[in-house]
């Protein structure tokens, strides 16, 4: 294991990836705080998820008191939306990450540890799923189960475990010889826990955490599966969902181009810091776990 | 390994490729219940009637193997199925979409890697230096950035605040009908190659205008992609025992890094190949939001029309075209790498 406290310590020393902390803690804010920062109205009560509306005119109105962003297409509020869509995409993020990394550990675990016919089954079978740009798939299978977040988890899950199998195997591989492993077999230890107990600690954990840094690039991902209408329902605080509403309205009447600014770069601004947070964060562990850079 | 038998290995490795992609995604379809998927097939209320008649037809309420099979039989026999959207065989609408989205990925994939390399090159020569902590920014920036907002504000900026000056499409109205006319000859349904062959200036400039946009949109994400990785290559073969005996001897700092340029470059060679899927990842929406009618326009419609044949027909076309690239990409790796071997692990 390396060195805890030096790892810290780096991350803070450097400025970006301190900014990608404090980026992440102010999403974190947001979706804890989200009841106070934006409240539901009274009659949106028990669907607090669903953005209020406030008429059904088509044109987004420009921000004012009551909507601080202003309203994008169908008057929702962009305001709430964004508030609560930090919710969804958190939801997003981590379910997705946590599936992933179980099935990535399981099936990556099996195929370094025992090698042979197993590791060939399944390394063909990541062939077959990697051989297939994973969004269009990930479109195919939102399309064919029926579009909702929940199919857009299963979607993403389906398309980026073998990503994970792959590497989670290829760090198995490199402590599968060490002598450690060789004693405890020797000592009569399952096979089970030699991977539980030895191999997995030993190989994973660097991979682990790049793995959960990837939170960033699963809810891009989720936001554009919601932006080619095959996510969450209309009306749900979505931020992929909310720059789609946006697409008919990205040009104004002529004479003022710039009319409906806000409907498409507020919901954008969100993902796009979303999505910064974690990859600041995650550019400065590459830096950290790099072998052949660290600590020169 | 002579190169011939390993590019027959890596071929016959495609049939169970193809045979793992078309099975998993018509176990998805298969889904649907016969009704459903037999309504993909009337076009009005009147011939609801029908349907038990179509499930029969069609056999959609037959076992999964032997509906597979029959799909696989006509596969075998040339007939990939019809596209319900765009009213054409899917082996003719591949033909017919290929080209525009070939005409992207020919501007925008020596666009990623030259600048990818150019970039990664000086941020690694400039290590710790303002000029790396720069391009870092820059690049983070660019992976983070949500492809189809970008498109979206591009648009906005571009077409709506520069008030037309670079238009989504392919090609503006006057000059569509002028290309499909008699004296142009179309030769490649490439416009700008079309063009320069037709020796038409003013096609030429009208499609290189739609192109800036949608060539932009895609390139962004993959130059930072490919600048990072080429940045911690030539950091790694910089710090080489071959660099400090090249240094030793005086040579100047150019020739340095020329020397470690085309070792760091090994990596690079290798995620071209990633490069591709990152490529059909990014058209995808490139070509939704710019309303380019290419390949994966053509995909996205039917993924979100339940466009079944043509949804397995890009399926196979792309896992085809995926394993194609890969065995490009390795037998280029024996080039750039002496050491490396074909058929061999390569570390």
């Amino acid at each position: 294991m390396r060195d805890w406290r030096f790892t810290v310590r780096q991350l803070v020393k450097n400025p970006l990836s301190l900014l990608g902390i404090i980026i992440i803690f102010i999403f974190i804010g947001i979706a804890i705080f989200a009841p106070l920062i934006a409240p539901t109205p009274e009659r949106y009560e028990d669907r607090p998820y669903m953005i209020p509306r406030d008429g059904y005119w088509a044109a987004p109105q420009p921000p004012d008191e009551d909507h601080p962003f202003g309203t994008t297409m169908g008057q929702y509020d962009i305001f709430y939306g964004v508030i609560w869509g930090t919710r969804s995409a958190f939801r997003v993020g981590l379910v997705v990450i946590g599936v992933v990394l179980l099935i990535g550990i399981a099936l990556g675990s099996l195929a370094g540890y025992f090698g042979g016919i197993i590791d060939e089954i399944i390394m063909r079978i990541t062939d077959i799923f990697l051989a297939f740009p994973a969004l269009i798939l990930a479109m195919a299978i939102v399309a064919a189960l029926g579009p909702s977040l929940k199919t857009v988890m299963i979607a993403l899950a389906v398309v980026s475990w073998p990503s994970y199998a792959r590497l989670i195997r290829g760090d198995i591989l490199q402590v599968r010889e060490e002598d450690y492993i060789e004693a405890s077999r020797g000592l009569g230890a399952s096979s089970g826990r030699v991977i539980l107990r030895h191999a997995l600690p030993n190989a994973i954990y660097p991979t682990l955490i790049m793995a959960s840094l990837d939170i960033g690039a699963i809810v891009l991902a989720a936001a554009a599966l919601s932006f080619l209408g095959l996510g969450a329902p209309e009306g749900y605080a979505d931020w992929g969902q909310l720059t789609s509403f946006a697409r008919n309205w990205i040009v104004g009447p002529p004479g003022n181009p710039l009319k409906y600014w806000y409907a498409v770069t507020i919901p954008g601004l969100f993902i796009l810091f979303f999505v910064l947070g974690w990859n600041l964060l995650g550019d400065a562990f590459r830096d950290i776990f790099d072998p052949r850079l660290a600590r020169r | 390994m002579q190169l011939r038998a390993y590019i027959v290995r890596r071929l016959l490795l495609l049939i169970p490729v193809l045979f793992g992609v078309t099975l998993f995604i018509f176990g998805i379809t298969m889904l649907f219940s016969p009704t459903a998927r037999a309504m993909l097939f009337i076009r009005d209320p009147k011939q609801l009637a029908n349907i038990p008649a179509l499930i029969e037809l069609y056999g959609l309420d037959q076992p999964f193997v032997v509906q597979y099979g029959n799909w696989i039989g006509q596969v075998f026999q040339g007939n990939l199925g019809y596209s319900k959207i765009v009213s054409m065989p899917v082996g003719d609408a591949i033909v017919n979409f290929l080209p525009a989205t070939l005409e992207l990925a020919i501007f925008a994939t020596p666009l990623i890697i030259l600048a990818g390399i150019l970039l990664g090159t000086t941020a690694a020569a400039h290590k710790d230096k303002p000029l790396d902590h720069g391009t870092r920014v820059v690049a983070i920036l660019g992976w983070s950035l949500p492809t189809f907002w970008l498109g979206l504000m591009l648009i906005m900026i571009f077409y709506g605040f520069i008030t037309g000056f670079l238009p989504p499409g392919r090609l503006s109205v006057q000059m569509d009908l002028l290309v499909s006319a008699a004296p142009f000859v179309r030769y490649t349904r490439i416009n700008t190659i079309d063009a320069i062959l037709n020796l038409n200036g003013p096609v030429l400039l009208d499609a290189l205008r739609h192109l800036v946009l949608p060539v932009i949109t895609l390139s962004v994400v993959n130059v930072a992609f490919i600048m990072r990785l080429m940045r911690s290559s030539m950091l790694e073969s910089l710090g080489k025992g071959y660099i400090l005996t090249a240094r030793a001897k005086g040579l100047s700092e150019r020739v340095v890094n020329k020397h470690a340029r085309r070792n760091a470059l090994i990596p690079v060679i290798t995620v071209s190949g990633y490069l591709f899927a990152a490529l059909a990842n990014g058209v995808v929406i490139t070509e939704t939001i710019f309303n380019y009618k290419g390949l994966s326009w053509w995909a996205w419609q039917s993924a979100i029309n339940l466009d079944i044949p043509a949804i397995l027909g890009f399926a196979m076309f792309n896992a085809f075209l995926f394993v194609l690239v890969n065995l490009v990409v390795d037998i280029l790796y024996t080039r750039v790498d002496p050491r490396v071997r074909l058929g061999e692990a390569v570390q």
